[in-house]
Order: C-alpha cells, then structure tokens, then sequence
C-alpha cells in the first residue's frame, strides 16, 4: 500500500536501528511517547529488541478512553439506565469499568447502548428514533475534537431535538505540560503524536523546550517513522540542542490544520478537567459553548451521583502511575493477575491502546 | 483511536469524498479539508478527512532516512 510500504522498510528500519545504538548516551534515557498508538505499533512491529538496553520507551497519557475520569463513566451509565435513552459511544468505552458498573454490563442488563465509528453516525440514530433522547460520549483528543464540533453544527443546523453531547474531549499538550510539572518524571525526550499534531501543528510544542529544555520529535506511526523519531530525539539529547523537530512532515504542517482548530474554537471553550489516573489539569478540556446549551447533556439533563464506596481491588490498581509514566504495567500488582484483557480491572487494561493492554498482548 | 491510513480519493461528491478501503468504497467527510483533488491521499480519523499527504514530503523524509542508511 502506498505511503504505508515504503515505511516499513527492513533494511532501513535495520539500519535506523544501528544509528540509534552508534547516537545513543552512555546514560540510561527515558522517552516518553505520548500516544497510545505509538505504544502499540511499538509492540506490534517489535520494535523494542532493535534498541539500546539503557533506552527505556514510557508510555504516556495518549489514550482518551484511559484517561476519562471514573465519574464521567458513572454518569454514563446512570444515563443509560434513563428509560428511551440511546447511548452512542466509540467502541473502547464499552468495557471501560466505574466504580460500580459499565456500559457494556448495562448493555447485558438491556440498557440501549450503540457503539459508532464516526461522530457523524449519531446524527442517523437520532434522525431514526426521535421519540428518544440519543447521548453521544464525546471522547478523544484533538484528533477527535473537530469531527464532533462538526457533527455538532450539522445536529443543529437540522435542529435535532433529541441528540445531546457529553463531552470527555481533552487537550495534549496541557497535559504534558502537566506531567513536566511532576518532579517524579524523569523523561528526556517526548515523542510527540503524530495525528494529534496534524491538527494542532508543531508550534503546539514549542513551549516544551523552551521552558523545561526537553527534546520532542513529532512521529508518525510506520516503523521508519518511529525509529527515525527515536533517532532524533537522541541526536538532540546527545547534542544538548532540545527543540520540536518534525518527523511527520508528510502530513504535519507548522500551522497545523487551521479549518479544524477554527471549527473547534466555533464549537467548545476550554475548560480544567480531570485526568483519570492524574487529577484535575487546567486548561486542558473541552465543553461544548453556552451557545450550544441544548445539545449539552450536562446542561438539559445534569446529573447529581451519590458518592459510591470503590470495589478493593480498584484501590490497589495503578493505572494512574503507569500513565504518567513513573511505573511499567509489571511493576502494578493487578497486572496480568487479576487485571487482564478479559477481565480488566483499569482503563489502561480496557482500551486496545491502553498501555497495560500493549504489554500483555505482545509481551 | 488513532488508526488512520492514507486512502486515495477516487470522486468528490460535494461535502464526502469516496476512498477505497479494503475493497469497499466509503463516504469519508471532506469540511476539514476543502481542497481535496482526486487522486490525492487523505488520512482519514473517524470518518473525516483530517489531512492530505503531501508526496514531496514523504519521499523527503525516505530520502533523509536513506542518508542515514
């Protein structure tokens, strides 16, 4: 396939290899890569073998349904038990754990919970059920975030009535700046996401050098991409010359894509939010604008949970560690005991970019 | 979530654009992206077209890779 074939190159992904163990420090170094795909395709191409003993790969936050705080799982399944609610999400929330429930043990108990590929599918489900109240569960980065603002303006240039938005969006690059802020973190270098920067661009970045002098390289996915991304990142450690270096630039611009950060900022405002696992990161949410109040879930149905006592076992459950990068999913004492792919325990466990999930399927 | 692949646009119908994927023809919204010609590669997220390769950066980044080779 084109574009995809020419970077999966053995030979080169050989020699990149060689380079990276010629460029590499004497000093054990971290790399934090930010992106749950970039830990997948990691494992999945095998690329860890290729690199040096003293390179450790950390895998970060980059996963949306990870990191979707335990009450907005909670509020989602108490939608879904509201007799004539649909709930809509992306496939990964389904099994993604509360503190009590889940969507997919509430689908099990008859609740009306439909799983779509694109944002824009709500629309169909609402047009075909309008005697229902259809919640969509906005989730994902910057990536995600303008494919809902523009559902969202369709919703209301064909004035549905009955589709409601429940927002989970966040923003990346706060978030790193956040974990930074963590003097446990001890990473010298991001490999930054690469369809997230297609958005946002490079100059999102720019900020992370400058301020706290670590090395970033926007990657794409293929092997080649990630190795010669790794590869860069050393070079610049080694050479003490942090900045945001663009490995992406097939498909990365500066600017990023402006039409889709003008179509985010037309549809939500920025707010602080919780990070499952980290805490309350400021500025690092996105809720739907005053304007669009009544295709807010919060805004026409809000909800009130009573505090609910946490299972034991989820007190023992480390997820929040391992997506900050300070521990490897082995070191979480529910790894690959009572915390599997079968029966996760965690968010980084459910979703099938997760990091806990990565490890126990190609490790 | 972020499993996007470059598709080939093969016809432009007003706001979607059709791309072959795994042999079947899919609707793929182009409002992020306006400028789309066919023949172009679009990676798509989620049913939307986020961005279009740009070839002579691609064989930019096979050629800096090939240095290093």
């Amino acid at each position: 396939m084109r574009y995809i074939d020419e970077f999966r190159d053995k030979n080169l992904i050989r020699s990149l290899a060689q380079r990276i163990n010629q460029v590499m420090p004497q000093q054990p170094i971290n790399l934090m890569e930010v992106c749950g795909t970039h830990t997948m395709s990691f494992h999945r191409f095998g690329l860890k073998r290729l690199l040096p003993s003293h390179l450790r790969l950390v895998s970060g936050p980059g996963c949306p349904v990870c990191v979707s705080d335990e009450n907005y799982i909670d509020k989602a399944v108490a939608y879904s038990k509201i007799k004539d609610v649909i709930i809509v999400t992306f496939a990964d929330m389904l099994r993604v754990p509360g503190s009590r429930s889940s969507l997919e043990k509430q689908r099990a108990r008859g609740s009306d919970v439909r799983i779509v590929y694109s944002a824009w599918d709500t629309l169909r489900i609402a047009c075909d059920n309008p005697k229902k109240t259809v919640i969509f569960l906005s989730v994902g980065f910057e990536t995600t975030a303008p494919t809902i603002a523009l559902s969202l303006q369709e919703a209301r240039r064909k004035n549905l009535k009955n589709l409601l938005f429940f927002s989970s969006l966040k923003l990346i690059p706060a978030a790193m700046d956040y974990l930074l802020k963590d003097k446990r973190l001890n990473i010298q270098g991001f490999l930054c996401p690469g369809h997230v920067s297609t958005i946002i661009g490079v100059k999102s970045y720019e900020f992370i050098p400058k301020k706290y002098g670590i090395a970033c390289c926007i990657a794409g996915f293929e092997p080649l991409d990630i190795m010669q991304g790794i590869y860069v990142l050393l070079r610049q450690i080694r050479q003490d010359r942090p900045e945001v270096i663009n490995q992406y630039m097939r498909l990365v611009k500066r600017q990023g894509n402006k039409k889709a950060q003008a179509v985010i900022k037309k549809a939500f405002k920025i707010t602080d939010t919780k990070w499952r696992g980290i805490g309350c990161v400021p500025k690092s949410g996105l809720k739907l604008k005053n304007e669009f109040f009544r295709f807010d879930v919060e805004k026409v149905m809000p909800l009130k949970l009573r505090g609910e006592l946490k299972d034991k076992r989820l007190k023992l459950c480390r997820c929040g560690d391992v997506l900050k990068g300070i521990i490897q999913p082995l070191e979480c004492p529910l790894f690959a005991k009572s915390c599997k792919p079968q029966s996760p325990q965690g968010p980084c466990m459910v979703s099938s970019e997760g990091t806990c999930h990565a490890y126990y399927k190609y490790q | 979530m972020c499993l996007a692949i470059p598709l080939e646009v093969e016809k432009i119908e007003g706001d979607f654009v059709l791309v072959k994927a795994g042999g079947i023809l899919r609707r793929v919204n182009i409002q992020m992206l306006p400028d789309v010609k066919v023949g172009d590669f679009i990676l798509v997220h989620a049913g939307f077209a986020i961005e279009k390769i740009n070839p002579l950066k691609a064989k930019e980044t096979l050629d800096l890779i090939n240095e290093i080779h």
